[in-house]
């Protein structure tokens, strides 16, 4: 029955059913007061009804382009358009940049998960920065959001890769000196420091609650253009006894952060633990939950840091 | 948080009600269903619990500042903007200053290697009084094995700080604000560590030092690896600790031989089970850190000590504000002291590896006492 998977109310849906409307194209031709007359609600209640029904049903007719053949559709076209004039995150590493395709991209959710002490916060902290790189630079400019489940947020490194950074604009503006107009870019490395609003994550409810708020966050303070999560998985590793709840919020996670980036047009980079599973009859390391996290998110990819570790030897 | 009663979030009567009526009285209880399984059980339209969950996500958030802020408080309110130096010019060049305030700091190495040593060292300089670099205030020393011993720890202040020590009644002062507990078993840890908990403020404690963690373990199980589930709890309470207090905690691992199966080695592809089993290259050592994986995540800061032909290193394996350097290091009257402050700077796996050859074993207090 199409009509019971319309999000509307157990109650409402309880009497349209009992009114004898049971698949959409039975409400794609009603009017709202008759409807209100027929299931004994309110015309606005109604309208809303109908409203959900037609957009389920795609029968809104939004004059743009290839909207017009099947609603939300982009062409391919413009889809290569975007992503080859779309500026990316550098990671500062040129070869992990290579491996990637430019850099961390927006519009993305990024995983990347790693053993411990290899570096994980350290990109997390590196791309807090990055973002921040001028646009005369070849940067984002925007500012970062960095929300820390684990407390491995090292203040005085930031400080410190914030320096560097400035140090490579310097290096970068007195090569190109004759030829860019003189661009004093006054940054200092503190200014870096204030455009990282960070949040310390202490349970899984508060990790929750972060990702529901960013929404609001995110539209009061628009130039946010990358969310990092240091680490995603910790608050539901220890302590969680319901297994089926944990896969259901960790999937409801990863989907808002989806959406997320696509509305904003910002990059989500979430970075994980591993964890040994024994398979195929010896034991291998893997990401830890990493199966709920890749099933509900299509666009997700991570890097193997065993990789970029061999790259950087 | 998490904790927080919605009924005290300023939510429109009605749906409050609705709320309490279904039995959702906190934040947790709210952010663990998802949106349609709320719309289900409180038989209200999708809208309006979009709009009361992002209410009720924004009052149980916590609010965020700025890095910048957070290094400002740092400088201000704390001690070398949070460090506790360890007299080691090299590491503590390499650390930004000394063990970190707010994170857990973790000595691994074999046996008779000094991790004791280490830890006494640093719980005197936690007591000794500010103009003298050091916290001025209580250390809580959780000796699970007994090794604790407080003759050897006025020893070191006596060689390290004569001026102090040889004042009357110093001594008796300095000792006398390090607190040893000696759990008998993992209850008893997990009892004492909620107390602490309790009494960390009022009492003006500024280091905690459990050595070591995997003796807590391994005398519930008895055999096999120790089981790292156990202390999951543990783990989590512990950082807590240390980053609402912003204190060090420093705590002792123990080395196990490696197991045949164990997926230590850090590689992705399939192990082939026809290679010749032990090839020196690919293999770091025979010797791993007990406490498994989840415990190396846990940590920031990992300080490993080994001896590689009679010689002593301490290593900063894992940390995120230095690159791994390796120190040499020998124990003398006064503690620990760095053979050589500028360290070697190591590439590469061989910086976790525990190595445990050449060296006998026992600390020769005979040879270490003429320094």
């Amino acid at each position: 029955m199409e009509v019971s998977s319309l999000p509307i109310s157990a109650s409402q849906r309880g009497k349209l059913i009992s009114a004898g409307y049971t698949s959409l194209s039975s409400l794609s031709s009603i009017s709202p007061s008759h409807l209100a007359q027929d299931l004994k609600i309110s015309e606005n209640e109604a309208l809303e009804i109908l409203k959900v029904a037609s957009r389920r049903s795609g029968l809104d007719r939004i004059d743009n382009g290839a909207c017009a053949i099947v609603n939300g559709a982009q062409t391919a076209w413009d889809m290569l358009h975007e992503e080859e004039s779309s500026v990316r995150i550098t990671t500062s590493c040129s070869d992990l940049d290579d491996i990637i395709g430019g850099g961390i991209n927006c519009k993305e959710v990024t995983e990347v998960g790693g053993v411990p002490g290899i570096g994980k916060t350290q990109l997390g902290i590196q791309l807090a920065i990055n973002v921040q790189i001028p646009a005369d630079y070849g940067g984002l400019e925007g500012k970062a959001v960095y929300i820390d489940t684990e407390g491995s947020f090292m203040v005085e490194r930031a400080l410190q890769i914030a320096e560097a950074c400035v140090e490579d604009m310097q290096e970068y503006n007195s090569f190109l000196r004759k030829n860019v107009r003189a661009c004093q870019i006054r940054k200092e490395p503190k200014d870096f420091l204030e455009n990282i609003f960070y949040f310390r994550i202490c349970s899984y409810t508060e990790q929750i609650a972060v990702v529901n708020y960013l929404e609001k966050f995110i539209s009061e303070h628009k130039d946010v253009k990358v969310v990092v999560i240091d680490s995603i998985t910790f608050h539901f590793r220890q302590d969680f006894e319901d297994m089926a709840l944990r896969t259901r919020l960790l999937g409801g996670m990863a989907l808002k952060l989806m959406k997320l980036a696509k509305k904003f047009n910002l990059a989500v980079v979430l970075l994980n633990q591993v964890t040994t599973k024994y398979s195929q009859g010896s034991f291998q390391l893997t990401l830890a939950l990493g199966n709920l996290l890749q099933l509900r998110s299509g666009m997700m990819f991570f890097i193997c840091l065993y990789l970029l570790w061999l790259f950087l030897k | 948080m998490a904790n927080k009663l919605i009924s005290q979030m300023g939510l429109p009567k009605s749906i409050a009600n609705v709320f309490a009526a279904r039995n959702i009285i906190t934040a947790k209880d709210a952010l663990s269903l998802t949106e349609f399984e709320l719309m289900e059980l409180l038989d209200v339209g999708l809208a309006e619990v979009t709009l009361a969950l992002a209410h009720i996500s924004e009052i149980s958030c916590p609010s965020f500042q700025t890095a910048l802020s957070l290094l400002e408080q740092r400088i201000q309110n704390e001690y070398l903007a949070g460090h506790l130096p360890t007299r080691l010019k090299g590491l503590d060049a390499a650390l930004c200053g000394g063990i970190p305030f707010g994170v857990v700091t973790e000595l691994v190495g074999p046996a008779g290697i000094g991790k004791t040593q280490f830890c006494l060292k640093l719980a005197l300089l936690a007591s000794l009084p500010s103009s003298y670099g050091g916290l001025d205030g209580r250390v809580i020393y959780i000796d699970v094995e007994s090794k604790f011993s407080s003759k050897r720890m006025i020893e070191m202040g006596v060689n390290s700080f004569p001026e102090i020590f040889h004042t009357e009644g110093m001594a008796k002062e300095m000792a006398g604000r390090i607190l040893v507990l000696q759990p008998a078993s993992l209850f008893e840890f997990t009892e004492s560590l909620q107390q602490i908990k309790v009494s960390l403020l009022q009492h003006h404690v500024k280091l905690l030092i459990i050595d070591s963690m995997t003796a807590l373990v391994s005398g519930e199980n008895g055999q096999g690896p120790p089981r790292q589930h156990a202390l999951g709890w543990h783990i989590s309470f512990i950082k807590s600790l240390a980053e609402f207090s912003r204190i060090p905690v420093v705590v002792t691992n123990q080395v196990r031989s490696q197991g045949r199966d164990e997926a230590s080695r850090y590689l992705f592809q399939d192990q082939n089970r026809t290679d010749a089993p032990e090839d020196p290259t690919s293999f770091d050592s025979h010797l791993v850190a007990a406490l498994g994986i989840q415990w190396a995540h846990a940590v920031s800061i990992r300080l490993v000590l080994e001896s590689r032909s009679g010689q002593r290193f301490i290593k900063l394996a894992k940390s995120s504000i230095s690159s791994p350097m390796a120190f040499l290091f020998d124990i003398t009257g006064s503690g620990i002291s760095l053979l050589d402050d500028d360290g070697v700077e190591m590439t590469g796996p061989d910086i976790n590896a525990i190595n445990f050859q050449g060296h006998s074993g026992i600390i020769n207090f005979d040879t270490g006492m003429t320094r």
